[in-house]
C-alpha cells in the first residue's frame, strides 16, 4: 500500500434529487428521479425536453448563503458555494487554514446562466454589467475559495463533462506527493440556455426520460448540480483521529483523439483511463465490485463505454449502473457527483439501480443493475468522459 | 521536485515573436485599446479544411504547440496540458447571439461544439492522435500557471516525460468591447491595451542541446495583501534555496491599473537593485498574458540579455542565472515562477 494515502473525509452535494447527501442517498434507495419538465428557465424547447433541475430559484440559494443585495454571482457559483460548505461542515473542519488546504473546483459553461441574460446589456445597464467578470469560469471558484476561507492554492479545471474527475485526480496527486494536506474537490454547473439548446442542436437530448445503457435509449436529459469532496492525506487523518468515508485509490486520464463531441466505437480513450486508473490502484479488474459509468444514455457513449469496458473486463464484468436517470447529466458536475455516489455506495454496500432500462444493446449484451442492490463492496470505479476526447476514470475503495 | 527542462519555447503574441533569434529585437508599440495577434500562416501548421473551421483560438493553440513540438524535435508529447482565462470566447459569443437573435431557433452546433474551454487542447490532442493525458485550467490570470503546476507534478510522478503546455486566449469581438467600456469606468483602470495570444513549451524530464532553461518552481496564491505577497515571495525563494539578491531579474505583469502596488511593494523594497521588467505593455492584458512573460524569461536564462524595452530601470547583471517572475490580476490569482538557466 503506498504511504500516503489520500482520505475522503467529507461530502456535499446538491442535484435534482436532493439538497444534501442524505436526501441524495434517500432518494437512490427509493427509485426517486429527478427529471421533469423544466421550470426555472425560459426556453422554448420546454415541452420538447425534461431535464434535471434543482427546483430552488437563485433568490432562494441565494438567501441560504446570506448574500448581500445586488451580488453578482452566477447559478453555478451559488450551487457550488453551497455544496462546497457542506463537505467542509462534513469533514468537520474547524480551521481551514491549520493545513495547507487548496480547492479545485471545475465548471464546463462557468457563469453562462446570467452571461445569456445580460450580455446585451452589459453596457446600457449597469446592473448587468456586475455579470461581466461573472463571465469567466474561474469566477465560481474565486466565490467559493471566499465562503470557506481558502487563500493559497485555488484552480479550475474545464474538460467538458469530465471536469470534476479531473479536479478530484489533481487533488489526490497533490496530497500524494505532499504538496498540499487537504484540498477541497469537485464541480459546480448550473442548467442554462446555452448547454440546452448546444445539446438540442447535436441532437442528442432525450424528449422523455432517459433510458442508459437500452437498446432503445434515445438521448440525454441535462441536469444541474454541485459536489464537493474533501481530500485528506492520511498522515493528517490519523494525527487527528478522523473518520475516513473512503479513498481514492485509482485515477486515470486520457484522451480519445477521435472526434471533438464523438467517442469512439472501441472507446479507446474510456478504455485507457481504465487502464491506467487500474495501475495506479494497483488492482486488477477483478477486484472492481461496481461501476458507476458515465452512461449518458446518447446512442454512441454508452455503446462505446460498454465496449470499453468489455475490453477491460472480458466475460465477467462487475455489476454496473448509471444514475443518470436519477439526476440528468450535469456536466461538469457529474464526475463529482457520481464520486459522491460511488463513496455513498462503499459506505453502505449497496449499488444503485440503472432507471428505466428495459432491453440491453444488441452489440454488448451488457444488463445493467436496475434494483436497489445490497452486496458487500471493496471498490467501485466510476467514469467521466466529455467533449474533445477527455476521458477520466477514479477508483474508490474502502479501506 | 525532479527537475523540469524547457526545451522548447513557442510564442504567437502582438509582437513578432515567431523567432526567438530576433528575440524582440524588433518593437511593435500598440496605442489602442485591444490588439490583435500578429498570425503566423497557419497553412504551414494546419490544413486549410481544419483551419477555416478553427476559430482564432484554436488556430493559434495548435499552430503554437506545433512550433513547440517542431522545435523539441518531438513528434507526440506524453500529456498535453493547456491553461485559457476566457476559452474560446469567439465560439461562445457566435452561439450565444444566435440563441438570442433567433429565439433558439435555426441553430447549428458548430460554433457550440468548439465553444467549449478545452477545445484546443482536444484539436493538439487530434491533431497529434496523442490519447496521453490532457487536461484544461480555465482559473483567470492562473490558467497557465495551473497547467504548469500540473506538468511540474508529472514530471516528478514519472509518468511523463516530455510535456506540452501552453496558454492560449483570443480577443473576440463582443465581450472585449464591453470589458473595456466597463474597465474605463474603473477609479484606476489598466493601461496596456487588451490582447491576446499563444504560448506553448516542451517540459521535459531530460536536457536537451538547446534547452532553455529549467523551470524550479511555480506558486499560486489566490488572495493576499502586498505585505503578505512580499512575505510569501521571500519564504518561496527561501524553500528554493534563494535570497532576494540571487533573482538576477525580476518580470512583473504590471498593467497601469490600481493593482500595481502589489510590484511598486517589490520594486520598491527586496527587488530595488535588481533588474525590474515589465511586459504587458507589448503583449496586452489577458488572462493568459503571463505565459508571454514566461517565454521572455525563458529567452533571458537562454541568451542571456534582456531586450532594451522590457526594462524598467537602469540596472543590468552581468548574467541572467535565476528568473523570478511575479504575476496578478486586480489583486487576486497571484503567482510566482522561478527559472533557472542551465
Amino acid at each position: 500500500m503506498p504511504q500516503n494515502r489520500v482520505a475522503i473525509t467529507g461530502m456535499g452535494i446538491v442535484s435534482s434529487i436532493g439538497n444534501t447527501m442524505e436526501e441524495n442517498l434517500h432518494s437512490l434507495l427509493h427509485y426517486k428521479k429527478g427529471i421533469a419538465p423544466i421550470v426555472n428557465i425560459e426556453t422554448r424547447h420546454k415541452d420538447a425536453i425534461k431535464v434535471g433541475e434543482i427546483l430552488q430559484t437563485n433568490e432562494q440559494l441565494a438567501n441560504s448563503l446570506n448574500l448581500p443585495k445586488g451580488h453578482n454571482y452566477s447559478r453555478t457559483a451559488l450551487l457550488g458555494c453551497i455544496a462546497a460548505k457542506q463537505a467542509v461542515k462534513h469533514a468537520n473542519i474547524e480551521d481551514i487554514s491549520s493545513f495547507r488546504t487548496g480547492l479545485i473546483s471545475s465548471t464546463s459553461v462557468g457563469g453562462m446562466d446570467m452571461t445569456e441574460k445580460h450580455f446585451k446589456n452589459y453596457t446600457s445597464n449597469p446592473e448587468s454589467r456586475k455579470f461581466i467578470s461573472s463571465h469567466h469560469a474561474g469566477d465560481s471558484t474565486e466565490k467559493i475559495a471566499d465562503h470557506l476561507g481558502i487563500s493559497d492554492y485555488v484552480s479550475t479545471i474545464s474538460t467538458a463533462c469530465s471536469s470534476a474527475a479531473n479536479a478530484i485526480m489533481l487533488g489526490a496527486r497533490l496530497i500524494k506527493s505532499g504538496q498540499l494536506d487537504r484540498v477541497i474537490v469537485g464541480g459546480t454547473d448550473g442548467l442554462a440556455k446555452f448547454t440546452i439548446n448546444g445539446f438540442k442542436t447535436l441532437m442528442i437530448l432525450s424528449d422523455t426520460d432517459c433510458a442508459p445503457f437500452d437498446a432503445n435509449r434515445t438521448g440525454l436529459n441535462l441536469g444541474e448540480a454541485a459536489a464537493f469532496l474533501v481530500l485528506e492525506s492520511e498522515v493528517i487523518v490519523k494525527e487527528n483521529n478522523k473518520s475516513v468515508l473512503a479513498y481514492v485509490a485509482g485515477y486515470g486520464n486520457a484522451n480519445d483523439a477521435f472526434h471533438q463531441t464523438a467517442s469512439s466505437e472501441n472507446g479507446e480513450g474510456a478504455f485507457l483511463a481504465m487502464q491506467k486508473a487500474l495501475t495506479v490502484a494497483n488492482i486488477q479488474p477483478k477486484d472492481i465490485n461496481y461501476i458507476n459509468a458515465h452512461g449518458t444514455a446518447t446512442p454512441n457513449n454508452d455503446l462505446s463505454e460498454g465496449r470499453a469496458i468489455q475490453r477491460i473486463f472480458g466475460p465477467t464484468i462487475p455489476d454496473f449502473s448509471s444514475t443518470k436517470a436519477f439526476t440528468g447529466h450535469t456536466l461538469a458536475a457529474a464526475g463529482a457527483i457520481e464520486a459522491v455516489y460511488s463513496v455513498l455506495a462503499l459506505q453502505n454496500n449497496v449499488m444503485f439501480p440503472n432507471l428505466n432500462f428495459n432491453t440491453a444493446i444488441p452489440e454488448l449484451q451488457m444488463i445493467p443493475i436496475t434494483e436497489v442492490t445490497k452486496k458487500p463492496l471493496e471498490y467501485a470505479l466510476s467514469n467521466s468522459f466529455g467533449f474533445g476526447g477527455n476521458c477520466s476514470t477514479l477508483i474508490f475503495s474502502k479501506s | 521536485m525532479k527537475p523540469c527542462y524547457i526545451n522548447s519555447a513557442a510564442s504567437i503574441s502582438a509582437q513578432d515573436t515567431f523567432d526567438s533569434n530576433r528575440f524582440l529585437e524588433t518593437i511593435i508599440s500598440h496605442e489602442s485599446k485591444t490588439v490583435h495577434a500578429m498570425h503566423p500562416k497557419y497553412k504551414e501548421f494546419i490544413s486549410p479544411i481544419a483551419s477555416r473551421r478553427m476559430a482564432t483560438g484554436v488556430k493559434m493553440g495548435v499552430a503554437a504547440s506545433k512550433m513547440a513540438l517542431q522545435e523539441a524535435q518531438l513528434e507526440t508529447p506524453d500529456a498535453i496540458i493547456t491553461g485559457t482565462g476566457m476559452g474560446c470566447i469567439e465560439d461562445s459569443e457566435k452561439f450565444l447571439n444566435a440563441i438570442i437573435d433567433n429565439d433558439e431557433q435555426y441553430l447549428t452546433p458548430t460554433s457550440f461544439i468548439q465553444s467549449t474551454h478545452n477545445t484546443v487542447g482536444a484539436q493538439i490532442a487530434l491533431t497529434l492522435n496523442c490519447k496521453g493525458y490532457n487536461v484544461t485550467y480555465v482559473h483567470g490570470a492562473v490558467s497557465f500557471e495551473s497547467a504548469l503546476v500540473d506538468a511540474q507534478l508529472m514530471l516528478h510522478e514519472h509518468t511523463a516525460n516530455h510535456i506540452l503546455v501552453g496558454g492560449v486566449d483570443e480577443l473576440g469581438k463582443q465581450f472585449i468591447e464591453d470589458i473595456v467600456k466597463a474597465e474605463a469606468l474603473e477609479p484606476k483602470p489598466i493601461t496596456v491595451p487588451f490582447g491576446e495570444g499563444a504560448h506553448f513549451f516542451t517540459l521535459s524530464s531530460s536536457k536537451q542541446k538547446d534547452t532553455y532553461g529549467e523551470l524550479k518552481a511555480i506558486e499560486i496564491i489566490n488572495k493576499a495583501t502586498p505585505e503578505l505577497i512580499q512575505e510569501k515571495l521571500q519564504a518561496f525563494l527561501k524553500r528554493n534555496g534563494l535570497i532576494t539578491s540571487d533573482i538576477d531579474a525580476v518580470l512583473l505583469g504590471i498593467n497601469g491599473d490600481g493593482f500595481d502596488n502589489y510590484y511598486q511593494n517589490l520594486q520598491n523594497s527586496i527587488f530595488n537593485t535588481t533588474p525590474q521588467i515589465h511586459y504587458k505593455h507589448l503583449s496586452g492584458e489577458f488572462f493568459t498574458a503571463s505565459a508571454f512573460g514566461f517565454w521572455v524569461a525563458t529567452n533571458i536564462v537562454k541568451q542571456q540579455k534582456i531586450p532594451k524595452a522590457l526594462l524598467l530601470n537602469e540596472v543590468e547583471h552581468s548574467n541572467y542565472k535565476n528568473v523570478l517572475l511575479y504575476n496578478q490580476f486586480k489583486g487576486r490569482q497571484h503567482s510566482f515562477m522561478l527559472l533557472s538557466s542551465c
